[in-house]
């Protein structure tokens, strides 16, 4: 027996070039993949420092083929040249940059806090409400994942203009809490499941209250999950474009409506469009390089048993 | 009226009875949850009155019933704690959830198939006018919006394309290479940039006729009129590519998951058995792949069914709707003709579509992944 699995064993082991040419493949794959991931970036980013003849003539490496020029920059407001001058253009963009941060941390938050807790109470209470059980309950908060935007939008729009939260943040924040609290919730019940319920009723012996329990010992467990539910959240929140451009005009409007915008209005001023995008992507680009691991952590909860 | 619709739930730890609860308390707690339940009808019935004309008492916006929703689900919340102790505790963990949920959906949902059933055109002065299916057969005689559905039917079948390659992507990153968390980064890029930026990253600069290096290399390559968004079939071939390079991430990584979550022995015992590479995939990590392949899938047809973003900013459903999506379609219903009654329709229906298609496509994903295993 044992002679045979080696001589199986073997078989396997391949020639030096069989062995190359797959690390080629690899190798080769991964490079063109990176590519085709980070061509359209890097295009943006140097774009942003050209000028129009650079432009046309399909300039590609800076140094080398053109010389770097702060254009795009500073039709923004942002070369290091034109920072300490006043510019309309800056003031527009960094409004829009608050408004994109204050709702996307603030869905993001709200999201967070109502979620965990419902799926906190899903995972460890039963609940009869009327004659929905907690899987009824559950696939109702589920099911919110395939409403597509353009079916509340008009709705909203109506009822927003008569409650008085049309073009306002707090109008965007709840739409997008309601957009992300789906997978908040999918997130967070994976997460408390895994975390075993002998904790609480320890903590209930020890006379914690129901809430104590849950703030003193399972939230600082289940910490991780929700930094991974806020990311994945914020990342959606942020690209968020098809609410913000019909319910916001002047006061809420965000950075992904302002970047559409441009595009119409201006015609093809690469560099200022170049530039714009960049700005635009970029947080995001830096939280998720930074964080990438809470990122997969939050995409993958519950799709691996 | 409240107590009716309470959440009963039992703690499956210690089932015995509840902490014994004072009369006095629970009086207080109904008393507080009717007094709130009265209070916010109240308010509805005042509003409602008032913005019909019959008394001159009242708010100029809605904005007060919103707090008096807020301030009833406190009360309610309040109630439950005050007339029935820890029950009324857990249910507080659901119920901020729960009537946010319901009325940022129910309440609207119903609102929009009411608005469906109207002709109602915000820029014309006549203002909102009932009249019944006319909106639904007008739909149904629509080639736009037949077209548009058909390009959903197109678009979602690409996502097949996407999981071939995902699933590839996911197998380089599964494989013994140096440098993976660099490689895992750059490909996980492209998911979290805002679809309007790459829109014009790269459908309206790398792929623009005349500099875009897209184009140039297309030049290069023997293509003669490299334009990406005249031809309708190239422009939804561009639309899906540009989508694809978005969202191709998302899915690579719930299936790099699952590969990771695979266990060695099973590989080794099909080598063991001497199955090649070809082989061992087909008939080891392909059918054990499968329940997440269907998750993969599944969220992935759900996030494209809501398509719109990229076609609104690059093609604005051009070349003569050639590329529209459902919503993309009626965005431009709404933005550009500001026809709300007739596009809400369109959109009731998609929602029904979509609900059943969902429907379908759950219950077929469990029957065929219970069948294969």
């Amino acid at each position: 027996m044992s002679v045979q699995t080696t001589e199986y064993v073997a078989s396997e082991i391949r020639s030096p070039a069989s062995f190359l040419a797959s690390r080629v493949f690899i190798y080769g794959a991964l490079a063109f993949w990176a590519f085709i991931c980070l061509f359209p970036i890097y295009w943006t980013i140097t774009t942003s420092f050209k000028t129009a003849v650079d432009v046309t003539q399909g300039h590609l490496i800076p140094f080398v083929d053109f010389q770097p020029d702060w254009k795009g920059w500073r039709s923004l407001g942002l070369s290091p040249d034109s920072i300490f001058q006043t510019s309309t253009v800056r003031e527009e963009f960094l409004k829009r940059f608050m408004n994109s941060v204050i709702t996307s941390v603030g869905a993001s938050s709200l999201a967070i806090v109502i979620g965990s807790l419902a799926a906190y109470g899903l995972t460890r209470y039963r609940y009869h409400f009327a004659w929905f059980k907690n899987e009824d309950i559950s696939f109702f908060f589920l099911s919110q994942l395939i409403l597509p935007p353009v079916v509340l939008a008009l709705p909203f729009l109506v009822l927003y203009r008569e409650v008085g939260l049309l073009d306002t943040r707090v109008g965007l924040i709840l739409l997008y809490t309601l957009m992300v609290l789906p997978i908040v919730i999918w997130i967070m019940r994976d997460q408390f499941n895994s975390i075993p319920v002998e904790l609480e009723e320890a903590a209930l012996v020890d006379g914690l209250s129901i809430w104590g329990a849950f703030f003193r010992i399972v939230m600082p467990i289940a910490l991780p999950g929700m930094v991974a539910a806020f990311i994945l959240a914020m990342v959606l929140c942020w690209n968020e474009y098809f609410f913000a451009a019909l319910l916001t005009s002047t006061d809420a409007k965000t950075i992904p409506v302002m970047v559409a915008s441009q595009t119409g209005s201006q015609g093809i001023n690469w560099w200022s469009m170049a530039a714009l995008a960049t700005a635009a992507i970029a947080p995001l680009a830096v939280i998720g390089i930074a964080l990438e691991r809470y990122l997969i952590m939050g995409m993958t909860a519950g799709a691996v048993k | 009226m409240a107590e009716q619709t309470l959440p009963t739930n039992e703690w499956p730890a210690n089932g015995g009875p509840a902490d014994l609860i004072a009369p006095g308390r629970k009086r207080l707690g109904f008393a507080l949850m009717a007094a709130a339940t009265l209070g916010l009808l109240a308010v509805i019935a005042l509003q409602i009155l008032y913005k019909s004309e019959v008394t001159t008492l009242g708010f100029e916006s809605w904005q007060p019933v919103v707090y008096a929703y807020v301030l009833w689900g406190v009360a309610l919340g309040a109630g439950q704690v005050l007339t029935r102790g820890e029950d009324g505790q857990r249910a507080l963990f659901l119920l901020p959830a729960l009537l946010f949920t319901i009325a940022m959906v129910i309440f609207p949902t119903l609102f929009g198939f009411y608005i469906a059933l109207t002709d109602w055109n915000l820029s014309s002065f006549a203002g909102r006018r009932f009249n019944g299916l006319d909106n639904f057969w007008q739909m149904l005689g629509d080639p736009y919006y037949r077209n548009a559905l058909f390009n959903m039917v197109l678009y979602v079948l690409a996502v097949a394309v996407e999981y071939v390659i995902a699933f590839g992507l996911a197998l380089l990153l599964n494989a013994q290479i140096r440098a993976r968390k660099f490689f895992r980064v750059v490909f996980l890029l492209p998911l979290m940039l805002s679809p309007v930026a790459v829109s014009w990253m790269i459908g309206k600069s790398l792929m623009e006729y005349r500099f875009g290096p897209a184009a140039t290399l297309a030049r290069h390559l023997g293509w003669d009129n490299p334009a990406f968004f005249s031809d309708p079939i190239i422009a939804r071939i561009a639309i899906m590519v540009l989508d694809a390079w978005t969202f191709i991430p998302f899915m690579m990584i719930m299936l790099l998951a699952g590969l990771q979550a695979m266990s060695r022995e099973v590989l080794e015992a099909a080598r063991v058995d001497g199955a090649n590479a070809w082989q061992t995939f087909w008939q080891v990590t392909f059918p054990l792949m499968l329940p997440v392949s269907v998750t993969a899938l599944i969220l992935r047809i759900i996030f494209k069914l809501k398509l719109a973003d990229i076609i609104i900013t690059v093609t604005s459903g051009g070349p003569g709707g050639a590329t529209d999506s459902v919503s993309s379609f009626i965005y431009r219903e709404y933005r550009d003709r500001s026809n709300v009654g007739y596009g809400t329709m369109l959109a009731m229906a998609y929602l029904v579509i979509i609900v059943v298609f969902v429907t379908w496509l759950l219950k077929f994903a469990n029957r065929f992944v219970r069948n294969v295993n």
